[in-house]
Protein backbone atom coordinates (compact mmCIF):
# COMPACT_ATOMS: atom_id res chain seq x y z
CA UNK A 1 0.00 0.00 0.00
CA UNK A 2 1.26 3.36 -0.99
CA UNK A 3 1.78 6.37 1.57
CA UNK A 4 -1.40 8.12 -0.01
CA UNK A 5 -3.83 5.52 -0.28
CA UNK A 6 -2.72 4.43 3.53
CA UNK A 7 -3.42 8.06 4.68
CA UNK A 8 -6.63 8.42 3.25
CA UNK A 9 -7.71 4.87 5.46
CA UNK A 10 -6.36 6.63 8.05
CA UNK A 11 -8.53 9.53 8.39
CA UNK A 12 -11.39 8.05 7.52
CA UNK A 13 -10.62 5.83 10.28
CA UNK A 14 -10.49 8.77 12.66
CA UNK A 15 -13.81 9.72 11.56
CA UNK A 16 -14.95 6.98 13.09
CA UNK A 17 -14.00 9.13 16.63
CA UNK A 18 -16.75 11.90 15.01
CA UNK A 19 -19.33 9.52 15.45
CA UNK A 20 -18.37 8.39 18.52
CA UNK A 21 -18.18 12.08 19.64
CA UNK A 22 -21.87 12.09 18.59
CA UNK A 23 -22.88 9.63 20.73
CA UNK A 24 -21.88 10.85 23.70
CA UNK A 25 -22.90 14.56 22.98
CA UNK A 26 -25.94 12.34 22.29
CA UNK A 27 -25.92 10.43 25.69
CA UNK A 28 -25.11 14.35 27.86
CA UNK A 29 -28.25 15.75 26.25
CA UNK A 30 -30.49 12.50 26.65
CA UNK A 31 -29.56 11.99 30.00
CA UNK A 32 -30.14 16.13 30.75
CA UNK A 33 -33.67 15.42 28.95
CA UNK A 34 -34.66 12.58 30.75
CA UNK A 35 -34.17 14.35 34.15
CA UNK A 36 -35.45 17.79 33.66
CA UNK A 37 -38.32 16.23 32.62
CA UNK A 38 -38.48 14.32 35.99
CA UNK A 39 -38.15 17.41 38.04
CA UNK A 40 -38.66 20.45 35.64
CA UNK A 41 -38.31 22.87 38.05
CA UNK A 42 -34.48 22.24 38.88
CA UNK A 43 -33.53 22.30 35.20
CA UNK A 44 -33.01 25.96 34.85
CA UNK A 45 -30.21 25.57 37.34
CA UNK A 46 -28.24 22.43 35.97
CA UNK A 47 -27.93 24.12 32.29
CA UNK A 48 -24.43 25.25 33.32
CA UNK A 49 -23.22 21.54 33.85
CA UNK A 50 -25.29 20.24 30.70
CA UNK A 51 -23.04 22.54 28.71
CA UNK A 52 -19.73 22.13 30.45
CA UNK A 53 -20.87 18.08 30.12
CA UNK A 54 -21.88 18.69 25.97
CA UNK A 55 -18.29 20.83 25.80
CA UNK A 56 -16.64 18.11 27.31
CA UNK A 57 -18.02 15.21 25.13
CA UNK A 58 -17.98 17.01 21.75
CA UNK A 59 -14.11 17.82 22.88
CA UNK A 60 -13.14 14.47 22.00
CA UNK A 61 -14.70 14.39 18.43
CA UNK A 62 -13.53 17.66 17.63
CA UNK A 63 -9.54 16.05 18.78
CA UNK A 64 -10.71 13.04 16.46
CA UNK A 65 -11.74 15.42 13.39
CA UNK A 66 -8.33 17.42 14.29
CA UNK A 67 -6.39 14.10 13.86
CA UNK A 68 -8.19 13.25 10.60
CA UNK A 69 -7.24 17.36 9.26
CA UNK A 70 -3.31 16.43 9.99
CA UNK A 71 -3.45 12.71 8.53
CA UNK A 72 -5.17 14.35 5.33
CA UNK A 73 -3.02 17.55 4.92
CA UNK A 74 0.47 18.20 7.36
CA UNK A 75 1.48 14.50 7.12
CA UNK B 1 -13.77 30.24 -5.58
CA UNK B 2 -13.80 26.72 -4.22
CA UNK B 3 -16.22 24.74 -6.55
CA UNK B 4 -14.02 25.86 -9.64
CA UNK B 5 -13.01 22.92 -11.21
CA UNK B 6 -13.89 19.46 -10.97
CA UNK B 7 -11.83 19.50 -7.38
CA UNK B 8 -13.49 20.34 -3.80
CA UNK B 9 -10.88 22.72 -2.35
CA UNK B 10 -12.83 23.53 0.85
CA UNK B 11 -9.61 24.62 2.78
CA UNK B 12 -9.51 28.14 0.56
CA UNK B 13 -11.82 30.23 2.37
CA UNK B 14 -9.60 29.87 5.34
CA UNK B 15 -6.58 31.63 3.44
CA UNK B 16 -5.39 34.72 4.90
CA UNK B 17 -4.64 37.16 2.35
CA UNK B 18 -3.28 40.80 2.35
CA UNK B 19 -6.74 43.28 1.11
CA UNK B 20 -4.82 45.30 -1.12
CA UNK B 21 -3.29 42.29 -3.41
CA UNK B 22 0.36 43.19 -1.80
CA UNK B 23 2.35 42.26 1.31
CA UNK B 24 4.06 44.80 3.61
CA UNK B 25 7.00 43.94 5.02
CA UNK B 26 8.30 45.61 7.77
CA UNK B 27 12.00 44.42 8.65
CA UNK B 28 11.05 41.07 7.95
CA UNK B 29 8.22 40.37 9.47
CA UNK B 30 4.49 40.53 7.02
CA UNK B 31 2.40 43.97 8.77
CA UNK B 32 -0.12 43.55 5.38
CA UNK B 33 -3.31 44.03 6.51
CA UNK B 34 -5.34 40.93 5.97
CA UNK B 35 -9.16 39.74 5.32
CA UNK B 36 -8.55 38.59 8.61
CA UNK B 37 -7.54 42.00 10.30
CA UNK B 38 -10.96 43.59 8.30
CA UNK B 39 -13.04 41.02 9.95
CA UNK B 40 -11.35 41.44 13.62
CA UNK B 41 -12.17 45.35 12.78
CA UNK B 42 -15.55 44.27 11.52
CA UNK B 43 -16.45 42.38 14.48
CA UNK B 44 -15.47 45.34 16.69
CA UNK B 45 -17.10 47.98 14.72
CA UNK B 46 -20.52 46.25 14.73
CA UNK B 47 -20.47 45.04 18.57
CA UNK B 48 -19.77 48.74 19.15
CA UNK B 49 -22.40 50.05 17.22
CA UNK B 50 -24.85 47.22 19.31
CA UNK B 51 -23.61 48.28 22.43
CA UNK B 52 -23.72 52.03 21.97
CA UNK B 53 -27.10 51.85 20.23
CA UNK B 54 -28.57 49.55 23.30
CA UNK B 55 -26.74 52.13 26.33
CA UNK B 56 -29.65 53.95 27.28
CA UNK B 57 -31.25 54.39 31.01
CA UNK B 58 -34.50 54.65 29.86
CA UNK B 59 -36.61 52.87 32.38
CA UNK B 60 -39.22 51.11 29.80
CA UNK B 61 -36.51 49.85 27.72
CA UNK B 62 -37.12 49.69 23.71
CA UNK B 63 -36.58 46.82 21.55
CA UNK B 64 -32.78 47.89 21.50
CA UNK B 65 -32.13 48.00 24.97
CA UNK B 66 -33.97 45.12 25.55
CA UNK B 67 -31.29 42.99 23.41
CA UNK B 68 -28.60 44.33 25.18
CA UNK B 69 -29.71 44.28 28.70
CA UNK B 70 -30.78 40.64 28.02
CA UNK B 71 -26.91 39.91 26.95
CA UNK B 72 -25.28 41.79 29.76
CA UNK B 73 -27.67 40.22 31.99
CA UNK B 74 -27.14 36.53 30.72
CA UNK B 75 -23.65 37.19 31.17
CA UNK B 76 -23.99 38.62 34.42
CA UNK B 77 -26.23 35.71 35.42
CA UNK B 78 -23.63 33.80 34.77
CA UNK B 79 -21.06 35.07 36.13
CA UNK B 80 -23.26 35.06 39.35
CA UNK B 81 -23.74 31.45 39.23
CA UNK B 82 -20.36 30.32 38.67
CA UNK B 83 -18.14 32.69 40.52
CA UNK B 84 -20.58 34.57 43.03
CA UNK B 85 -20.98 37.84 44.18
CA UNK B 86 -16.25 38.08 43.72
CA UNK B 87 -17.18 37.44 39.89
CA UNK B 88 -18.17 41.07 39.47
CA UNK B 89 -15.06 42.13 38.90
CA UNK B 90 -14.75 39.65 35.62
CA UNK B 91 -17.89 40.36 34.22
CA UNK B 92 -16.72 42.97 31.83
CA UNK B 93 -14.20 40.56 30.55
CA UNK B 94 -16.14 37.55 29.93
CA UNK B 95 -18.36 40.04 28.41
CA UNK B 96 -16.50 41.04 25.83
CA UNK B 97 -14.90 37.66 25.38
CA UNK B 98 -17.94 36.30 24.68
CA UNK B 99 -20.04 39.36 22.68
CA UNK B 100 -16.51 39.44 20.27
CA UNK B 101 -16.70 35.33 19.69
CA UNK B 102 -20.38 35.45 19.22
CA UNK B 103 -20.50 38.38 16.45
CA UNK B 104 -17.47 36.63 14.72
CA UNK B 105 -19.00 33.22 14.41
CA UNK B 106 -22.23 35.23 13.30
CA UNK B 107 -20.61 37.78 10.92
CA UNK B 108 -18.28 34.31 9.70
CA UNK B 109 -21.58 32.75 8.63
CA UNK B 110 -22.96 35.77 6.93
CA UNK B 111 -23.54 35.48 3.34
CA UNK B 112 -21.80 37.60 1.46
CA UNK B 113 -20.94 34.90 -0.89
CA UNK B 114 -24.12 36.22 -3.44
CA UNK B 115 -21.95 39.01 -4.26
CA UNK B 116 -19.23 37.66 -6.57
CA UNK B 117 -15.43 37.81 -5.55
CA UNK B 118 -16.48 38.54 -1.71
CA UNK B 119 -16.43 35.84 1.05
CA UNK B 120 -16.81 36.20 4.73
CA UNK B 121 -14.27 35.60 6.94
CA UNK B 122 -14.34 33.41 10.06
CA UNK B 123 -12.21 34.68 12.22
CA UNK B 124 -12.72 32.43 15.06
CA UNK B 125 -11.90 29.66 12.60
CA UNK B 126 -8.01 30.01 13.08
CA UNK B 127 -6.24 28.76 15.93
CA UNK B 128 -3.69 31.82 15.92
CA UNK B 129 -6.78 33.90 16.95
CA UNK B 130 -8.98 31.45 19.51
CA UNK B 131 -5.45 30.59 21.23
CA UNK B 132 -4.75 33.74 21.92
CA UNK B 133 -8.14 34.43 23.79
CA UNK B 134 -7.76 31.05 25.15
CA UNK B 135 -4.42 31.87 26.64
CA UNK B 136 -5.05 35.20 27.51
CA UNK B 137 -8.40 34.02 29.82
CA UNK B 138 -5.39 31.82 31.48
CA UNK B 139 -2.74 34.45 31.68
CA UNK B 140 -5.62 36.43 33.87
CA UNK B 141 -6.53 32.42 36.07
CA UNK B 142 -3.18 32.73 36.66
CA UNK B 143 -2.55 36.36 37.32
CA UNK B 144 -5.48 36.10 39.70
CA UNK B 145 -5.12 32.93 41.19
CA UNK B 146 -0.99 34.06 42.56
CA UNK B 147 -1.82 37.52 43.35
CA UNK B 148 -4.76 36.00 45.50
CA UNK B 149 -3.77 33.16 46.84
CA UNK B 150 0.05 33.44 46.82
CA UNK B 151 1.94 29.86 47.18
CA UNK B 152 -1.33 28.59 48.39
CA UNK B 153 -2.43 28.38 44.47
CA UNK B 154 -1.03 25.06 44.09
CA UNK B 155 -3.68 23.51 46.73
CA UNK B 156 -6.16 23.96 43.87
CA UNK B 157 -4.17 20.19 42.61
CA UNK B 158 -5.07 18.53 45.79
CA UNK B 159 -8.39 18.27 46.25
CA UNK B 160 -10.22 18.05 49.85
CA UNK B 161 -9.68 14.26 51.17
CA UNK B 162 -7.12 12.80 49.30
CA UNK B 163 -5.28 9.74 51.08
CA UNK B 164 -1.76 11.23 51.79
CA UNK B 165 -0.33 8.50 49.31
CA UNK B 166 -1.88 9.49 46.51
CA UNK B 167 -0.85 12.90 46.85
CA UNK B 168 1.87 13.32 44.31
CA UNK B 169 0.51 10.78 41.91
CA UNK B 170 -3.35 13.48 42.08
CA UNK B 171 -0.97 16.52 41.94
CA UNK B 172 0.68 15.34 38.49
CA UNK B 173 -2.70 14.66 37.54
CA UNK B 174 -4.25 17.80 38.30
CA UNK B 175 -1.79 20.01 36.96
CA UNK B 176 -1.68 18.59 33.41
CA UNK B 177 -5.26 18.73 33.25
CA UNK B 178 -4.88 22.45 34.56
CA UNK B 179 -2.15 22.97 31.83
CA UNK B 180 -3.82 21.49 29.17
CA UNK B 181 -6.84 23.88 29.73
CA UNK B 182 -5.92 26.92 27.91
CA UNK B 183 -5.33 24.00 24.65
CA UNK B 184 -8.69 22.66 24.59
CA UNK B 185 -10.32 25.80 25.13
CA UNK B 186 -9.01 27.14 21.91
CA UNK B 187 -8.90 24.14 19.85
CA UNK B 188 -12.68 23.43 20.99
CA UNK B 189 -13.85 27.19 19.36
CA UNK B 190 -11.13 26.59 16.18
CA UNK B 191 -12.32 23.39 15.47
CA UNK B 192 -15.94 23.89 15.49
CA UNK B 193 -16.15 26.78 13.30
CA UNK B 194 -13.69 24.95 10.90
CA UNK B 195 -15.56 21.99 10.74
CA UNK B 196 -18.62 23.83 10.29
CA UNK B 197 -17.41 25.97 7.29
CA UNK B 198 -15.96 22.94 5.87
CA UNK B 199 -19.04 21.34 6.06
CA UNK B 200 -21.06 23.83 4.41
CA UNK B 201 -18.23 24.47 1.00
CA UNK B 202 -18.51 20.83 0.51
CA UNK B 203 -22.11 20.77 0.23
CA UNK B 204 -21.78 24.16 -1.37
CA UNK B 205 -19.80 22.58 -4.13
CA UNK B 206 -21.88 19.59 -4.55
CA UNK B 207 -24.94 21.72 -5.64
CA UNK B 208 -22.37 23.29 -8.01
CA UNK B 209 -21.03 20.02 -9.60
CA UNK B 210 -24.21 18.60 -9.62
CA UNK B 211 -25.40 21.06 -11.40
CA UNK B 212 -22.56 20.79 -14.17
CA UNK B 213 -22.76 16.77 -13.99
CA UNK B 214 -26.16 17.67 -15.39
CA UNK B 215 -28.13 14.25 -16.87
CA UNK B 216 -31.41 12.92 -13.93
CA UNK B 217 -29.03 12.53 -11.28
CA UNK B 218 -26.86 15.55 -11.00
CA UNK B 219 -30.18 18.27 -10.16
CA UNK B 220 -31.31 15.46 -7.70
CA UNK B 221 -27.92 15.82 -6.35
CA UNK B 222 -28.32 19.37 -6.52
CA UNK B 223 -31.32 19.89 -5.01
CA UNK B 224 -30.83 17.50 -1.81
CA UNK B 225 -27.71 19.41 -0.77
CA UNK B 226 -29.08 22.69 -1.17
CA UNK B 227 -31.77 21.35 1.11
CA UNK B 228 -28.72 19.80 3.68
CA UNK B 229 -27.20 23.34 3.51
CA UNK B 230 -30.44 25.04 4.88
CA UNK B 231 -30.53 22.57 7.36
CA UNK B 232 -26.44 22.61 8.33
CA UNK B 233 -26.91 26.29 8.03
CA UNK B 234 -29.24 26.74 11.12
CA UNK B 235 -27.30 23.99 12.68
CA UNK B 236 -23.87 26.36 12.57
CA UNK B 237 -26.32 29.68 14.17
CA UNK B 238 -27.18 27.03 16.92
CA UNK B 239 -23.33 25.62 16.90
CA UNK B 240 -21.85 29.51 16.98
CA UNK B 241 -23.57 30.63 19.83
CA UNK B 242 -23.52 27.52 21.78
CA UNK B 243 -19.14 27.72 21.39
CA UNK B 244 -19.96 31.43 22.33
CA UNK B 245 -21.30 30.38 25.75
CA UNK B 246 -19.03 27.24 26.12
CA UNK B 247 -15.90 29.74 25.65
CA UNK B 248 -17.43 32.09 28.04
CA UNK B 249 -18.68 29.42 30.95
CA UNK B 250 -15.63 27.50 30.80
CA UNK B 251 -13.54 31.00 31.57
CA UNK B 252 -16.14 31.61 34.85
CA UNK B 253 -15.46 28.32 36.01
CA UNK B 254 -11.45 28.47 35.40
CA UNK B 255 -11.98 31.76 37.38
CA UNK B 256 -13.85 30.59 39.78
CA UNK B 257 -11.36 27.78 40.39
CA UNK B 258 -8.74 31.08 40.67
CA UNK B 259 -10.82 33.35 43.13
CA UNK B 260 -12.09 30.98 45.31
CA UNK B 261 -10.20 27.43 45.24
CA UNK B 262 -12.71 24.71 45.53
Amino acid sequence: MDLASAKVIGAGLAAIGVGMAALGVGNVFGSFLEGALRNPSAADGQQGRLFIGFAAAELLGLIAFVIAILILFVI
Amino acid sequence: MAAEGSGIDPMHQFLVEPMLGRHLVFHGYDISFTNSALFMVITAAVLWIFMLGGMQRKLVPGRWQAAVEGMTGFVSNMMDSSIGPKGKAFTPYVFSLFMFILFANLIGLFPMGIVPGWHPFTVTSHITVTAVLAFVSFGIVLLVGFAKHGFHFFSLFIPHGTPKVMIPLIFLIELASFMVRPFSLGLRLFVAMTAGHILLDVFASFVVQGINAGGGLGPLVSVLSFIMIIGISALELLVAAIQAYVFALLTSLYLNDAINLH
